[in-house]
């Protein structure tokens, strides 16, 4: 009897990608529960059942105060041990857009930089954030990224794929030189800013301002992974803002990769590994 | 006690706001001011201690990386050290104003762990680099609408107390009705700001005349608000006096309901079996696929919007999406559509009436508001337009459109005897009240004072919870009928839903944001975010655990009893009995003149040599054509995930599509097109055949993407001038004729609809009326939309087919607007070719013989073309002798900035040629020209020269240039 692949879809009040982060999971075989971050704090649904925590965009909170600092409390201090646990037994997390913004402001990502520790020996301390964007307003626009290091969510993308971002919050900045240092050494970003041609990119190709025009890093394991475009805006062919006319050799879009890429990662190394260990 | 935080940015980190503010100093002449620093400030009323206030601050309030954070107890403030060249000035909102910043901090403190937080206050300081005599005009201009917000008076901040709202007088108010004369009743009438006439006023002094005793304050609010122009749409439902010159006689007939004469009848006579719910529920519902239904609504919410841009929009949508969760039994909104109209952008301050703002602020305010609610929600923002007009300048537009999706077993609701009344959402406090009277009244320079209750922020984070709850309450059958909190309040829902049984409600138990509210403040608020469900009582428990799963408050107010009253209680007094046959039939049918004569026009003879390079570029960077991305960037309109067209399309995401396509189910190819038609200008010719290319506009831009013209439904959206005036009625009533006439010939039922009247602006002697302006919404059902075509050029060498015939009808067009002229020949469409042309490009489009096409419509063929080619990134060689033309004006400019309706441009590969002709048979069509690889933009004129001859990236720039704020 084939093994259920099951993806937490985190969701509070504001929480608005939840729909079409699921159906990319589901898509791929995955089961899918979208659960109240209330029923987690309540232990009703345990963290530990699941093998992939995916944090949608959204406003969660309306953004108020900044963008994720509120559910990246709750997080950290109600779900702190859980996380951690679940971390450790190598299981994967995705935050895409506000997702990634509470990924980062719960100091879950990028995380403990030294390789050698693990990431949660300390608790979860931020290091980096997500600002607002030198334009000073949202915008929602496709950008080409770059795709740089290897991680289990990246593998076998394109080098440069087609993403909207959809943010007013999205500039990454680190809190220190030696973080960006960690990053680039562990080869931590996963995804950058570019040109169509993968070139160097100038506004509004970097939307946000990002330093080194990061727009997507992973943790030292790169099972943990967080970004501001969003691929499950891109999960169908027809979802690209020029498809029309174009050759069709796939009926999906770039972004749908990454969500096969954990779905695999699944069931190829945690379901098969159950089965050995 | 009292604290006071501050966050401000570290050293060295950008401050978007800050720069954000100093720009729009600049924007709105205020060009000393050389730079604004901005902090923000907390103020929390609690028993923290100082460490546990340092806790908040670093762990809550502030970001580590680009913030840093100070605070002290407030009594301890001192005032910053003010300077000729720098002052520091802070804005808060008023007491009672909505600001949801507040309940997230007090969550966030719970969440800390670190106890309870009895309220918190925000405030922004700027720090102001420029001439201290500048900046009460940067206050006044920029920083602070003084509806909402005032300027902090540092010298007595220290001894400032938490806000109290004082205590609420529990005695029942009587109003002296019975015994009023004429002049007596209506100053009733206005002092209560009830808007009603003198007959209304004597009907109601009639009812309680015979039942022997003078109203409550409450119920006669309750009547007027029901009665009002903005609930029971008085102009379009009572009689009309319609005198008109026809043929140079005067003719005069009676309209008895405009509405039901015009609008419905087109819906009725066109009998679509896909219609499944029209004109009775929040929004009219149409079949979408074998399990579901979609249901589409568009709203205005002009009058707040003058007030407060930023709180009309934002309450604006936050309204046209309750009304989506309101129909049926609530349906899940898919996306949203919002249609602007404005004064230009540029108007020169002197032309801006005192009590006005001004229209750039107004549009800032407004963009912002439809982004803030509608991404917050969740809900793509996929289409729309903005219109720029001078006679906006009072009176700006701002229509806001939803559409939902719903199980076809949720259509139905039924209040029965005996069900709760359950309130849920947002608590209620002083919030518009008077929302919907005051609708109904033309805009003075005293209306920010008189109405100030009127204007309100939302609140779209509590809306998407009740969201998130009632659909799930809805699959589980909880409850067996919802609608909305809207204008009118409580008043306005209870009183709907239990106008057959009757209802009961204990205003106590209504959830409330502050002590010191009336009761009858209670009854009619319009505090947004509340729904109102009927629910049978076992059902109660479950009902309310399901919203509490969401952290939404629901409430039991009351029930629907069957005595055909409504009962309403406060402190276990009686403060309204009304029998329902009074309040919903009660109300004298009024007869209102209306007149109209077509405007005497002069033609204007157009210079005999034009430079139409130069005139191309004048025209792609009017207002009315030029880029709107500034706008449409902003908003959101890909979540969701089911975006299949964009507002902007191809290779560089700058190409301006017709419809939107969306997916409502993901992985499903069936689709949605949703468009828009407004065209005012032709108003001011003739509304008849401004109804007719308004509706031309809608579905031609579905028929451009492939969207089956068999399949679209429409709405209507009046917004008109002082109806009690017979000139304007006339041009109303014209539109409306000409929406029955044109409805029917084109086969598109009206499902839905709404009217804002009283669009006029009164200052000293003179108004100042808008436009009659029409806006025509459109929703079509596309089957494949893998087979849907957008309108960039895509490949060159590709043959360039102009569809439909070009006329002389330059009346109205923008070309003509940069001459100073209006002119007299609007485009009259002819229903019969125009669905003969729609339904060849359907199969042509189906067979996938259609590469790119796109509508003519603002500028005619020229911006077509133009469009077409920087949309695609490709050139263009045409010529205008090939154009299908029939008139008696022929010259170059006439061809290319006609706007002639139901006309197309169409890319087709030299391989589909003849299929595409053979599918366009009998339809005026013909090749005019190829697309280049090169990027030039050529057209031949008439006598064969070159005309037009530009780079497409000058074309591209001319109409970006504009709006790139």
């Amino acid at each position: 009897m084939e093994k259920h692949i099951k993806v937490l879809v985190l969701r509070t009040a504001g929480t608005n990608c939840n729909g079409e982060m699921a159906n990319a999971f589901e898509h791929f075989g995955a089961q899918v529960d979208q659960v109240h971050i209330k029923r987690l704090r309540q232990h009703e649904i345990l963290l530990k059942d699941y093998h992939i925590l995916a944090i949608p965009g959204g406003f969660t909170y309306g953004d108020d105060i900044e963008s994720g600092r509120i559910l990246a409390n709750e997080l950290r201090l109600h779900l702190g041990k859980d996380l951690a646990q679940f971390i450790q037994d190598k299981k994967l997390i995705i935050g895409i857009c506000n997702g990634f913004q509470i990924l980062v402001k719960a100091g879950i990502l990028p995380g403990n930089l030294d390789k050698g520790q693990s990431s949660m020996e300390e608790g979860f301390k931020q290091s980096s954030t997500l600002t607002n964007n030198d334009s000073g307003k949202f915008e929602d626009r496709w950008t080409y990224l770059k795709v740089a290091g290897e991680s289990v969510w990246t593998k076998n993308l394109s080098p440069v794929v087609y993403f909207p971002v959809a943010h007013a919050e999205g500039k990454f900045i680190p809190m220190s030189e030696d973080v960006l240092q960690g990053l680039k050494h562990n080869q931590q970003i996963a995804f950058t800013y570019c040109s169509a041609q993968g070139g160097e990119p100038v506004y509004p190709e970097n939307p946000n301002g990002s330093t080194l025009h990061i727009a997507g890093i992973t943790d030292v394991t790169g099972r943990i992974l967080g970004l501001m475009p969003h691929p499950e805006r891109h999960f169908y062919f027809e979802n690209s803002p020029n498809w029309n006319g174009q050759a069709k050799k796939n009926k999906l879009g770039d972004g749908a990769q990454i969500f096969k890429n954990g779905v695999e990662y699944v069931r190829n190394t945690l379901l098969s590994n159950r089965v050995t260990e | 006690m009292l604290w006071r935080i501050e966050i401000s940015h570290k050293e060295g980190v950008f401050d978007a706001a800050g720069e954000g503010v100093t720009k729009s100093a600049i924007d709105l002449g205020i060009a000393s001011i050389r730079k604004v620093e901005v902090t923000q400030v907390y103020t929390l009323d609690c028993s923290l201690i100082h460490d546990q206030i340092e806790t908040v601050c670093r762990e809550l309030l502030s970001d580590p990386v680009t913030q840093k954070f100070s605070f002290i107890p407030q009594k301890d403030f001192v005032p910053p050290v003010q300077g000729d060249d720098f002052q520091v000035i802070e804005i808060a909102y008023n007491p009672g104003v909505m600001d949801p910043v507040e309940y997230s901090v007090i969550k966030g403190i719970r969440d800390l762990g670190l106890g309870e937080v009895k309220s918190v206050k925000t405030a922004k300081q700027y720090q102001v680099c420029g001439p201290a005599q500048q900046v009460p005009m940067l206050v006044t201009k920029v920083l602070a609408n003084k509806l909402i917000q005032h300027q902090v008076n540092y010298a007595v901040l220290r001894q400032e107390h938490p806000p109290t709202m004082g205590n609420a007088e529990h005695e029942v108010i009587l109003v002296d009705l019975i015994k009023a004369n004429d002049k007596q009743l209506m100053k009733l009438s206005q002092d209560g700001q009830l808007f009603l006439n003198i007959d209304e006023m004597k009907a109601i002094q009639a009812y309680f005349k015979n039942i022997g005793r003078n109203p409550t304050d409450c119920e006669l609010e309750t009547v007027a608000q029901t009665w009002s122009e903005h609930c029971f749409h008085k102009t379009f439902r009572g009689n009309i006096e319609f005198e008109y010159t026809d043929k140079g006689k005067t003719k005069k007939r009676i309209i008895k309901n405009l509405l039901k004469s015009t609008i419905v009848k087109a819906t009725t006579e066109l009998d679509k079996k896909w219609c499944v719910s029209v004109f009775h529920d929040n929004a009219g519902v149409i079949e979408f696929d074998k399990d579901s239904h979609v249901c589409f609504k568009v709203e205005t919410h002009n009058h707040p919007s003058a007030l407060e841009p930023f709180g009309g929009a934002n309450t604006g949508i936050g309204g046209v999406i309750r009304d989506i969760l309101g129909t049926g039994l609530g349906a899940k909104p898919i996306c949203s559509t919002d249609v602007f109209c404005f004064a230009p952008p540029d108007t020169e301050w002197k032309d801006v009436p005192a009590g006005t703002l001004h229209p750039k602020r107004v549009m800032k305010g407004v963009v912002s508001g439809v982004r803030d609610y509608g991404n917050k929600m969740g809900i793509p923002t996929v289409n729309g337009a903005i219109v720029f007009d001078p006679l906006y300048i009072g009176n700006p537009l701002v229509y806001c459109g939803n559409v939902g999706i719903m199980p076809k077993n949720k259509v139905l609701k039924k209040v029965y005897k005996g069900d709760c009344i359950v309130v849920v959402g947002g608590r209620t406090g002083r919030d518009g009240i008077h929302g919907a009277t005051f609708s109904s009244g033309e805009l003075t320079t005293q209306s920010e004072v008189v109405s100030s209750g009127a204007v309100q922020i939302g609140d779209p984070i509590q809306e998407k919870k009740v969201l998130d709850a009632m659909l799930i309450a809805r699959d589980r059958g909880l409850y067996s009928a919802v609608t909305d909190c809207g204008a009118g309040g409580l008043s306005s829902a209870v009183g709907e839903m239990g106008q057959e049984l009757g209802a009961w409600v204990d205003l106590d138990k209504v959830p409330l944001k502050y002590t010191g509210l009336n009761y009858d403040e209670i009854w009619i608020s319009e505090s947004q975010e509340r729904m109102v469900f009927s629910v049978p009582e076992k059902n109660v428990d479950e009902m309310l655990k399901v919203f509490a799963s969401e952290n939404v408050e629901a409430v039991v107010i009351g029930y629907f009893t069957g005595k055909k009253k409504l009962e309403l209680f406060y402190k276990e007094t009686q403060v309204c009995e009304l029998d329902m046959a009074f309040l919903h039939d009660g109300n004298p049918r009024i007869t209102k003149k209306a007149q109209w004569t077509a405007p005497k026009l002069k033609i204007k003879k157009r210079p005999a040599k034009i430079d139409l390079n130069e005139k191309l570029l004048e025209v792609m960077g009017h207002y009315n054509i030029c880029s709107k991305e500034w706008v449409i960037r902003q908003y959101d309109h890909e979540v969701q995930g089911g975006s299949i067209i964009k507002p902007l399309v191809g290779p560089q995401c700058d190409g301006p599509s017709d419809a939107s396509v969306i997916t409502p189910k993901l992985g499903s190819k069936k689709g949605l097109a949703i468009s828009n038609g407004i065209n005012p200008r032709y108003s001011m010719v003739d509304p008849y055949w401004m109804a007719g290319a308004c509706i031309d506009e809608a579905v031609r831009q579905i028929v451009c993407v492939g969207g089956a013209v068999d399949r679209i439904a429409i709405l209507d959206n009046f917004c008109w001038g002082n109806p009690d005036k017979p000139d304007r009625l006339g041009s109303l009533v014209r539109a409306a004729e000409g929406c029955y006439k044109f409805a029917v010939a084109y086969g598109v039922p009206f499902i839905s609809g709404k009217d804002s009247l009283y669009n006029e602006y009164a200052q000293n002697k003179k108004t100042i009326a808008i436009p009659g302006t029409l806006l025509i919404s459109a929703i079509g059902i596309v089957e494949d939309v893998t087979k849907t075509v957008t309108m960039n050029f895509k490949k060159p060498g590709s043959l360039i087919y102009a569809v439909g015939l070009t006329q002389d009808e330059l009346g109205g067009s923008v070309y003509l607007d940069t001459l100073g002229d209006l002119g007299v020949d609007v485009p009259k469409v002819n229903p019969k070719q125009a669905m003969k042309t729609f339904k060849a490009l359907n199969q042509a489009v189906s067979k996938g013989l259609v590469n790119a096409m796109h509508d003519c419509s603002d500028g005619g063929l020229a911006v077509t073309l133009a469009e077409m080619a920087f949309g695609g990134k490709l050139g263009v060689t045409a010529r205008l002798d090939y154009v299908p033309y029939r008139g008696t004006d022929k010259r170059d400019d006439t061809i290319l900035f006609s706007e002639t309706a139901s006309r197309f441009v169409a890319e087709v590969l030299p391989e589909n040629k003849k299929a595409f002709e053979a599918a366009l048979k009998g339809v005026p069509c013909k090749v005019i020209g190829k697309v280049e690889s090169t990027p030039e933009f050529v057209i031949y004129g008439l006598k064969h020269n070159v005309v037009v001859n530009l780079f497409i990236q000058d074309l591209c720039e001319a109409w970006k240039q504009p709006l790139r704020w």
